[in-house]
Order: structure tokens, then sequence, then C-alpha cells
């Protein structure tokens, strides 16, 4: 049944299973179709990818946002659902732009010059590919002028930059600097964070 | 099914083992000279039987010098059990201590004559009245019957809370020095289903006290399968004097055979000597003759090496439960006790401060943690209590049980093996091999299985410090929750039988 199909989607974003051969949070689901074999038998099944991705992926991860505020999930949880989320949006973009369907946009994502902490930048990463955003993530410890030619080139809508030292975060300030010095500062909206800007 | 308890694989010792040996031999010294002065006859007729050399003071036949032999006390503390049952109403919450097992098991406190109430008044900002802040205000107030029933009920629900001491001096207008132990026995063993022990006001009190106890658990026999009641009996006033009242309580409670623990309390600087060695020298002497005088009384009584050794304040010579070497004291009492292969009752957690706040909770966690690190058998960790035992907090009660939960954790054993390693390595590879190098994926599996520590539970939302104000509200829950009550029948034995309970304390008749 395509519906069936649809709300087994749905099911294991909560569940966080991007396999078959993973566990998600309740008992005995290992060898039952993860997101990405769903997703497949529901192109298979000829269902819209519109409805894949608003009642099935999109829909789960409303559900598992709700349990993270309502303290039943943690991080991980949400993470691992993220995960499968990006995943199957991985597997359906070549077929996003046929079917005239527009994700919510792109985010190039950095860490800055002299800046070797990625984690954040990472599972920042997995949280906005989970919610229908297309990431493009530059590495770390990438130079201003690196990251202004990927803005002009790419064209973001959102430019997030990540820096964990305090002699590092003023970097953030020189790359929004330098976006406003190539006339790109007003097509993008920069996102900071890292430890020493969040309160 | 018994209560676990939390064992202690590789328990935190100070001494070497020359100064176990140097403190066992210089009590033994002490105990022969300069012995005991017994203000109990009964005992130096049960002491003067086995060896001891007797003579009277001052030939006014009140009081003795009793001098015991080392081989008196060595022969007696053969027949002192290893292994110490303590029963409870329900059977699930039974203890079992082994003298020569480090698990912990973690009980209650010692009686207070204050209880201390907690209200959350409301302040406002005198500059902009828009801005209030909840203060905690604690007022104290005498003890009664209904707080006992109160504490009685919160500590049954207090996972952490292995057993029950009565920890409110029940000071209502309607109760006397006669119906006071029926009345703490019955408030509380009605109320909790946990192991009970305390001290007895009145001697004359202890055949109903034991009556209770014997409808309760089924009859004699059965009080003596599952021992839902032990006392604890301080009969050595330190330095070494045998005292009249307690000491006949002991003898009494012994020729029972119920659970009794020995309790000495000295205080270094007054009662004891400052020094580390001569508090421990002396305490373990007065430790070791109270159990020698039990198991002379009857061979095989359940004892426990009781120990409440306390350093004095210098600005006061009170008690000083919040000075460090009260710790170190105890944990030297707890290697003490299992040199001799008998259950440890220790003290941990009773504090100087008079409130709930941040003294409290340094002096508190200060002892609790290495005291508990020790493995004592039997831990008084004090909950609840404040200004050296003589207040009781409910409030201060339940953030004790999250507290102790989190040394719970502390003192897991490491989960290293060569399994496990393998599992870690192979994730460590698998990570290593990805670009986000991050082993998040690996935290679900362990994430709900009691594998990882919580957050502190009372953490308030933003900057706020909301931990009393979250602890009230988790106090207000189990108040709220049901016991399991005596049931109607045997309650109305217990009435029947047991002269002096308070009619409120029936709840079957309140409900009439």
């Amino acid at each position: 049944m395509p519906e069936d199909t649809i709300n087994l989607i749905r099911e294991n974003v909560i569940q966080g299973r991007i396999t078959k051969d993973d566990e998600g949070m309740d008992e005995g689901m290992v060898g039952q179709p993860g997101v990405t074999e769903l997703v497949e038998q529901a192109l298979a099944e000829g269902l819209s990818i519109q409805d894949v991705i608003t009642e099935g992926l999109s829909g789960g991860m409303d559900i598992v946002g709700q349990k993270f505020e309502a303290g039943e999930y943690f991080i991980p949880d949400m993470l691992a659902s993220a995960e499968a989320v990006g995943a199957a949006m991985e597997m359906l973009q070549p077929r996003l732009a046929k079917s005239g369907i527009k994700t919510k946009g792109t985010v190039l994502v950095a860490t800055v010059k002299d800046d070797l902490h990625d984690i954040g930048k990472n599972i920042v990463s997995i949280l906005l590919r989970g919610a229908g955003y297309v990431v493009k993530d530059l590495g770390n410890n990438i130079d201003t002028q690196v990251i202004v030619d990927a803005v002009r080139e790419e064209k973001p809508q959102f430019l997030g930059l990540s820096a964990l030292l305090t002699s590092t975060m003023a970097r953030m300030g020189e790359i929004i600097q330098a976006l406003e010095e190539n006339g790109l500062r007003h097509q993008v909206k920069v996102i900071i964070g890292g430890a020493p800007v969040s309160e | 099914m018994a209560r676990q308890g939390i064992l202690v694989d590789r328990p935190y010792e100070r001494l070497t083992g020359e100064q176990v040996q140097l403190i066992h031999q210089s009590s033994m010294d002490i105990l022969r000279d300069p012995g005991l002065i017994s203000f109990n006859k009964e005992a130096v007729e049960v002491l003067d039987g086995h060896g001891a050399v007797i003579e009277s003071v001052a030939g006014d036949h009140r009081s003795w010098k009793v001098s015991l032999p080392e081989q008196v006390v060595v022969e007696a503390l053969k027949s002192a059990p290893r292994t110490v049952k303590l029963g409870a109403r329900n059977p699930d919450n039974t203890v079992v201590m082994h003298g020569d097992e480090p698990k912990v098991y973690l009980i209650t406190g010692s009686e207070t004559n204050i209880w201390l109430d907690v209200d959350f008044p409301t302040y406002v900002h005198k500059s902009d009245p828009a801005r209030e802040i909840k203060v905690p205000e604690f007022k104290p107030r005498r003890g009664t019957v209904e707080d006992l029933c109160q504490s009685a009920r919160v500590c049954e629900h207090l996972e952490m809370v292995d057993g029950f001491i009565r920890n409110v001096n029940i000071q209502d207008r309607d109760i006397t020095e006669q119906n006071k132990d029926v009345n703490k026995y019955f408030a509380s063993l009605n109320n909790n289903t946990k192991h009970f022990m305390s001290g007895l006001t009145s001697l004359d009190q202890l055949d109903n006290v034991v009556r209770m106890a014997e409808l309760i658990a089924g009859g004699e026999k059965a009080l003596e399968d599952n021992p839902i009641i032990s006392f604890i009996t301080c009969l050595v006033k330190s330095p070494l004097q045998l005292v009249q009242d307690t000491t006949d309580t002991f003898i009494a409670v012994c020729r029972r055979g119920l659970p009794v623990a020995v309790s000495s309390s000295p205080q270094a600087g007054t009662t004891a000597p400052i020094k580390e060695a001569g508090i421990m020298a002396q305490i373990n002497a007065e430790v070791l003759a109270g159990i020698t005088l039990g198991q002379l009384v009857k061979p095989g009584t359940p004892v426990l090496y009781g120990s409440v050794p306390v350093r004095a304040r210098m600005d006061t010579l009170n008690d000083s439960y919040g000075a460090i070497e009260t710790s170190q004291y105890n944990i030297d009492c707890v290697q003490m006790a299992r040199f001799y292969g008998i259950p440890n009752y220790s003290t941990s957690g009773v504090c100087d401060s008079k409130i709930p706040g941040q003294q409290s909770s340094v002096e508190r966690l200060f002892s609790d943690i290495v005291v508990a690190m020790a493995g004592p058998q039997y831990l008084h960790c004090a909950f609840g209590l404040l200004d050296c035992n003589s207040v009781f907090c409910l409030l201060q009660a339940v953030l004790d049980d999250a507290h102790f939960r989190m040394i719970e954790f502390l003192l897991r054993q490491p989960r290293i093996d060569q399994a496990e390693m393998e599992v870690v390595l192979k994730q460590i590879r698998t990570v290593a091999a990805t670009p986000q190098k991050l082993y998040i994926n690996y935290i679900r599996p362990v994430l709900r299985s009691g594998e990882l520590s919580g957050i502190y539970p009372f953490e308030g939302s933003g900057e706020a410090d909301q931990v009393f104000e979250l602890a009230h509200e988790r106090m207000q829950e189990l108040l709220a929750m049901p016991v399991e009550h005596i049931d109607r029948e045997t309650t109305a034995r217990i009435f029947e039988e047991v002269p002096g309970i308070l009619p409120r304390l029936n709840v079957y008749e309140r409900e009439n």
C-alpha cells in the first residue's frame, strides 16, 4: 500500500534508521527496511516525490523535533534521524529538478582559517540536510578568500561560519568584511557559530 | 530478592596493614589498662563470669573498673556473625551484609529535634518591580509524629535509600516517655516497607515494640527469620564508660537475638585524643568492648561495628561533622571493621550547615563520596540531616537521594574487557575512515541502557539556579505517592495488643 510506505518512511525517520542494518529506537527492527530502502520502494511504487519528502521525511522530522522539545529525544537521536533524511535527500536529489521541487536552500559551511575544530559544523550540517537544505561543506582551516570565492560561485542563500577558539573567532568578522568589500554581503545571510560566540 | 547495595570493588583504605595491627593491639592494651568504667551491674556480672578483672570503684557498688584481657575479646569476636541480615516488611527491601564484602547500603539518619519547613516566597526587585525571584525560606519547628510519617513515606520512595532510621524526634503534646517508642516504631513501619532501625527511649517498651514487629512479620519465628527492626545502642560513653541505661537496653536486645548496632561516638579533642592514632585506638576499643559484651550475653547476636567518630569544632567544642578529619576517622573505622570481618555501621553526610545550600552540599558530598568509597556495609548517610544531626529537612533528603545516585554511578566498576575492547576498536577504525570523524552514531545503543550518567536532575533552564524549586516539586510528588500500609487486620491487632499508639495513626480508622 502506497500510504503504508509513506508511513513507514516517517516511522523510520523517527527511529533514525538509514538502512535495514540499523537498530533504531525499538527492539527487533534490524533486518526491516530503513529510510533509504523505503524511499527506493516508494519510487518503484510511483509515489510522488513531494509526498515522500513532505509526508514521509519532513513529517518524521517534525515529530522528532517535538520529541526533542519534550525531552524524550536527545541530540544523538535527532542526528540519527537527520542523517536518515539526509541520505534520502541525496538519493532524491537528481529527481528534484525534474519534478520542479525546490529545496529549502543551499547552505555553505566552513570552519575558518587556523581553526581545525569542526565537530559543531559537522553536526549542524547533518541537521540542516535532515531539515531539507543542500549543504556544501568547505571543510576546516579555510582561507577567507576561498570562502569569498565559494560564495561568489555557489550563490548560497546562507553561509555558516564556525570557530572554536577565541583567537580565531575574529576571522568570522573579517570574512563578513571581505564579503562586503567584494559586493557579496547582500546576497547571502551569514550565520556564525562556535563556543566563543554562544551564550 | 534483596536490595542490591553498591559494591565497591576496590575500597579506599587509608591505613597500612601495620597501622591496622597497631590500632588493634593498642585497643587491646586500652581494654586491659585502663580498661572500662561500668555503671551497669549486669554487664559487670556478665564480663566477670568470662574472665574480666573487676574492681569496685571507691567501693560504692555503683561503678566498677573492668579490665578486659585480650583473650576474652578475641574469643568473643569469634562468635560475632560475619553476615548480618536486616529484614523488611517488603522482602525485596531486605539488606544482607557480609563483613568481608565492601558493599554499601544507604540508610537515613539520626533522631533530630527540629523539622525544617520550606517555603518559596516571591521577592520583587525594588527598582524594577517587573523582576521577581523566588527565594527559599526555611522555618524550623519541633518535629511531630506526622512529620515522621511524612519522612518515612518520602524515604520509601527515595530509590537510593536502603533502610530507614527514624529521623524525627516526635514531640507532640500527647507523646510521653512511655508511648514514644511504640509511636515512632508504628509511624515508621506503617509508612515505610524498608528495614527500620531505631534506639529505644524506654527499655520498658522493648516488649511492646518487639510484639508489634512480630505481628507485622507474622510471629516470633518469622521475626527471627525476617528481622524487620533492629536497634542502635550507644552503650559506651566516651571515654571508655559503660553507661547504665543503654547497656541495659543493649543486653535486653541481645537476649532477643535481634540485630543491634554497637555504636560509639567519641569526639576528638574532648572525649577522645585529638590525634588520629588516639581516637582510633579508643573508638576501636569501645566498639570491641560492646561487641564482646553482646557476644557474651548471647553468642551469635547479629551486631554491627558502629562507628560515629567526630572531631570537635575549635570555636564551640561542639561536634564538627563537616571537619575533614571526621571523614578520615570514619574511613579508618570501616577498615578496622573489615579487619574483624564484622559488618560496619559508618557515618557520612552529616554537616555543620544549618540549612540546605552550598555549605551543606560541599560538606555532605565531601564525606558521602569518600566514606562510601571505603565500602562500609551500613552507611548512615544522614539523608536530610543538617546542623550536626539536630535538624531534618525533607528537601535536603530529596537532594541527597539525587547526589547518592551520582555517587552510585561514580563507584561503578570499569567496563573494560577483551570483548568490549574489540567492539570499540572496530568503532575507532570505522570512524577514522569517515570524513566527519564522529562517534555519535554509537551513542544511541547505550543512551537508554543505564550505561550513561544523567544530567543533574534539578538543573534549571537558562542561567537561573532552580535546584531548590525543582527539588521541592519532586518532594511534593513523592509526598503524594501512596505507600503500602500495614494491612487492616494486622493494624487492628497491633492497636489491640500494643498499648499507647495514638489513634490518629490508624489509617483505617481515619478512613471511617
